[in-house]
């Protein structure tokens, strides 16, 4: 945020923080070791809230569960913000001396009286107020968010309400104080700091910036192509459009993973030449021309990878490969040699220094002092800087160092896909603690919590739509039905049900997902879905498809 | 970086150790003080990373004051403290302490450092006769109050059968020395699922489940984190037990790696054990800010789809009963 995509504190911080709001997080299955941490913050006395629509086993653990209707967010965190204002526990001083567009926001969040986000949300008024005030007056406090903020189709102004926040509090750019986005995949943060989003170069560097370009092309001596390309939800438009008709796929598999998989599966089958390079025979791999074996990342090769806390951390290699699967950088370079570039056989720590050499926030960060400090947390500039525990300490400088952090004001906007008479309830999506996305790695082993799928309910939505505990029953949205086990679950309040992906050979589940993406991330709107239930006892109505 | 600020600013603490004058910082244990001079102090339940709980009774030293002997684990340093630490009371208390567990559990597992210590103290379990026989399953039923008087040629036992009830970990208690890390790792000094406590108490007292019902019935989430604690092999990942049992377990061909678990955002250090180029153990290392040595179910145990990859079969083997 504010110009470089990480999370702002450490792991450390939630330890010795007074107020802790899990934000569409349930920290507890998903980051379970980052749990850890935020428990030690409880039994240090911190104030603990989760705002989830589920009663999750993270929100077991907090003082207040507030739990939000699916896409409400935003709802809520303005309700959250009028509060702070009316009742004058805004942070003027550093409003006033940190941030710009503080007066549009005001207005914006006025139209969110209290009432009104009960309405939207389903929080009670005097919950939202108890929240706003505790997290104003706290000395240190910290929102912690994930998918559940993330996987909607304005994602990104979830995100911009929850940062609003902080600058609203000043609980930014202070020991203790901060904003995190949880990562979901062990790189995700290290593959978008290396440059692996349409719109940056390695280390946060606009590639339509013409200074930032030249740089990289005068050490890779070549010219690099000056505007952003497509996200992966760009990438599938331009598929359906036919500008896309090559995909090389490097350890995904979006034939399992992609909202709307009818969709996804027909525009991946229509391609020309599709080129996976995975450690598996994914169900995507099983759709190419081309599969490249590769070498397990995390076990049989050496590199980095950076974590939600943005500490870049060595991985190394413990196992030799199958026969046949090799390292990802020497199957990348035989590609470029075939295609007429020479590049060498560089070692990963020999692309790690090139890194280093184009990425001022990489710098200072050689092979031997990760060893040596046990990873480095960006930025990182020279060899004697000891990395940076928090960021934005310069917004507390007087005057502010460099540019001011921007309020932006953004509005509620429910879910895309609309609950309706035939579609009445809510389907959200997340993760079970001992399975991981669809299942590809988690399948290989054998943990005695795993139950297979099953379409999480109340027990009065089961009462009401007449499908019992255990039974199989249709799950159908507009896009299409599978046939799942209920299960009754206290954690899902009337209206709300809940799925994983982890089974997809199992229950498609992904059959049932929305792909409205949101325009700026490109992610999908899994956390929200219209289904209906039916019991498969009786002749059930044709479904829509 | 706070704990280095009030280190910095701590005070400084006299006092006496085996006649030795020292200065340590406020706040330090006796332990701690013991340790930077380089004493050797036997510890068993005590753990960097746990509260200390004073159970095992081994690093007692003798405090000038004190009617009884002091735990040092967890015992504050205060200023003029006089500590003995090798005095004939010390060893002879030490000595009895391990002579009791050598002579009733099964050690042959703990550490080289614990066999050091039984020589050093003149550690002597045969003079206690041979072990008596068990019932299998008995410790479980013991009830209070329902002894026999023991018999007193044979030395009384913790011997039971191992308890196997899932693919991830096994539970041989007859090597239990009820040092509770395990119980401190699955409650509040780290995972806080509370799925296992002490039950029974004197000699029966034993680490148990609710109502000693089977892990896949107890509110185990099979983090590992007590495997991670146990420093008698009580608690073992079911692929070294498996091993063990098959004599194939050969801790010199193991090569230790650290890298990065492969799951989550977390960034949690994974020390994999590989023998003859597989996964046989995952520890993580206590000393590292971000897991302090505990870990989750995915990252403990969830690395065997790197060895059974099958290509053909297009997903790895799901070995999912």
């Amino acid at each position: 945020m504010f110009g470089a995509g990480g999370g702002t504190s450490s792991y450390r911080e939630v330890e010795e923080t007074d107020v802790i709001i899990l934000w569409g997080s349930n920290a507890r299955e998903t980051h379970p070791i980052f749990f850890h941490h935020v428990l030690k913050g409880v039994h240090r006395g911190a104030r603990l809230f989760a705002v989830d629509p589920r009663r999750t086993s993270s929100a077991e653990w907090a003082d207040i569960w507030l739990g939000i209707d699916v896409g409400t967010d935003i709802s809520l965190a303005n309700a959250m913000a009028r509060e702070i204002i009316h009742a004058g526990l805004a942070n003027m001083e550093f409003i006033e001396r940190a941030t710009t567009d503080f007066e549009e926001y005001r207005r914006t969040v006025e139209r969110y009286p209290l009432e009104r986000a009960e309405r939207e949300t389903g929080v009670p008024a005097a919950v939202i107020k108890e929240v706003a005030h505790t997290y104003a007056r706290a000395d240190r406090a910290q929102i912690c968010w994930t998918l559940g903020i993330t996987e909607h189709h304005n994602a990104v102004d979830n995100v911009l309400a929850l940062i609003n926040l902080a600058l609203l509090t000043g609980h930014v750019g202070r020991y203790g104080s901060g904003l995190n986005p949880l990562r979901g995949q062990n790189n995700v943060q290290g593959g978008g700091d290396m440059g692996a989003i349409p719109n940056k170069l390695p280390g946060f560097q606009d590639v339509e910036d013409p200074e930032k370009r030249a740089k990289f092309e005068r050490a890779w001596n070549c010219t690099v192509p000056p505007k952003r390309g497509w996200h992966l939800s760009q990438m599938f438009e331009a598929m359906e459009r036919g500008d896309l008709t090559t995909l090389y796929v490097i350890g995904e598999n979006p034939a399992q993973s992609e909202a709307d998989q009818k969709r996804a599966l027909h525009l991946l089958g229509g391609l020309e030449h599709l080129v996976v390079q995975d450690i598996f025979m994914t169900r995507t791999a099983r759709m190419a021309h081309v599969v490249l074996p590769a070498a397990a990342g995390w076990c049989e090769s050496e590199g980095t990878v950076t974590s939600s806390e943005r500490r870049v951390q060595r991985v190394r290699k413990a196992l030799e490969p199958p026969q046949g699967a090799r390292d990802d950088i020497e199957i990348i370079c035989e590609i470029a040699r075939r295609l007429g570039h020479d590049w060498g056989t560089p070692t990963a720590e020999q692309v790690w220094d090139e890194v280093r050499s184009l990425s001022p926030m990489h710098t200072g960060m050689s092979y031997r002092r990760l060893e040596e400090l046990g990873g480095i947390q960006w930025p990182c500039p020279d060899e004697n800087h000891p990395g940076s525990q928090f960021l934005h300490g310069r917004l507390w400088e007087n005057p502010v160092q460099g540019p001011r952090a921007p309020f932006s004001a953004v509005q509620q906007e429910p879910p895309v896909d609309e609950l309706s008479e035939e579609f009445p309830i809510r389907l959200t999506t997340g993760r079970r603690l001992d399975s991981f996305n669809t299942g590809v790695q988690t399948g290989g082993y054998s943990s005695p919590l795993r139950d297979g799928e099953f379409l999480c309910i109340s027990p009065e939505d089961g009462v009401r739509y007449g499908v019992a505990d255990g039974e199989m029953a249709r799950a159908s949205s507009r896009r299409g039905w599978v046939e799942v086990a209920i299960r009754y679950d206290a954690a899902c309040r009337p209206g709300l049900a809940f799925m994983t992906l982890h089974f997809p050979d199992e229950t498609a589940t992904n059959v049932l997902t929305i792909d409205a993406t949101d325009p700026k991330s490109g992610t999908a709107e899994f956390k929200a879905s219209a289904i209906r239930i039916e019991t498969l006892r009786v002749p059930a109505g044709s479904p829509s498809r | 970086m706070s704990t280095v600020l009030s280190r910095a600013t701590a005070r400084m603490v006299p006092l006496q150790i085996d006649g030795d004058e020292l200065q340590v910082p406020e706040g330090s244990t006796i332990l701690q003080a013991c340790r930077g001079r380089g004493l050797d102090t036997p510890t068993l339940c005590y753990l960097e990373t746990l509260t200390p709980v004073n159970v095992c009774r081994v690093c007692v030293v003798e405090v000038e004051g004190s009617r009884v002997l002091v735990p040092a684990c967890s015992r504050k340093v205060e200023p003029g403290m006089k500590v003995k630490t090798d005095s004939e009371r010390v060893r002879h208390s030490r000595r009895m302490v391990l002579e009791f567990l050598a002579s009733s559990v099964d050690l042959s597992l703990t550490g080289p450092a614990v066999k050091g210590w039984m020589d050093q103290y003149g550690v002597q379990p045969e003079r206690y006769g041979p072990a008596a026989a068990t019932q299998a399953g008995e410790r479980d039923r013991a009830h209070a109050g329902h002894h026999h008087p023991p018999d007193p040629s044979h030395a009384a036992t913790v011997r039971q059968p191992v308890k196997i009830d899932n693919e991830l970990y096994v539970r041989d208690y007859s090597k239990c020395i009820l040092c509770f890390k395990c119980v401190e790792a699955c409650g509040a000094d780290a995972q806080n699922t509370f799925a296992i406590t002490v039950a029974g108490r004197g000699f029966d007292a034993r680490i148990s489940t609710e109502f000693a019902v089977g892990l896949p019935q107890s509110a185990c989430v099979y983090c590992g984190n007590c495997i991670g604690v146990c420093p008698t092999g009580a608690l073992m990942f079911k692929s070294e037990y498996d091993m063990r049992q098959a004599a194939t377990w050969d801790e010199s061909r193991q090569q230790v790696t650290s890298t990065i678990c492969g799951y989550c955002g977390v960034g949690c250090t994974l020390d994999l054990h590989v023998q003859d180029n597989t996964i046989v153990k995952v520890t993580s290392p206590l000393d590292h800010d971000v897991t302090r040595g505990h870990l989750c179910i995915k990252g403990r145990f969830g690395f065997q789809f790197v060895q059974n990859r099958e290509p053909d079969s297009g997903r790895p083997r799901n070995p999912r009963p």
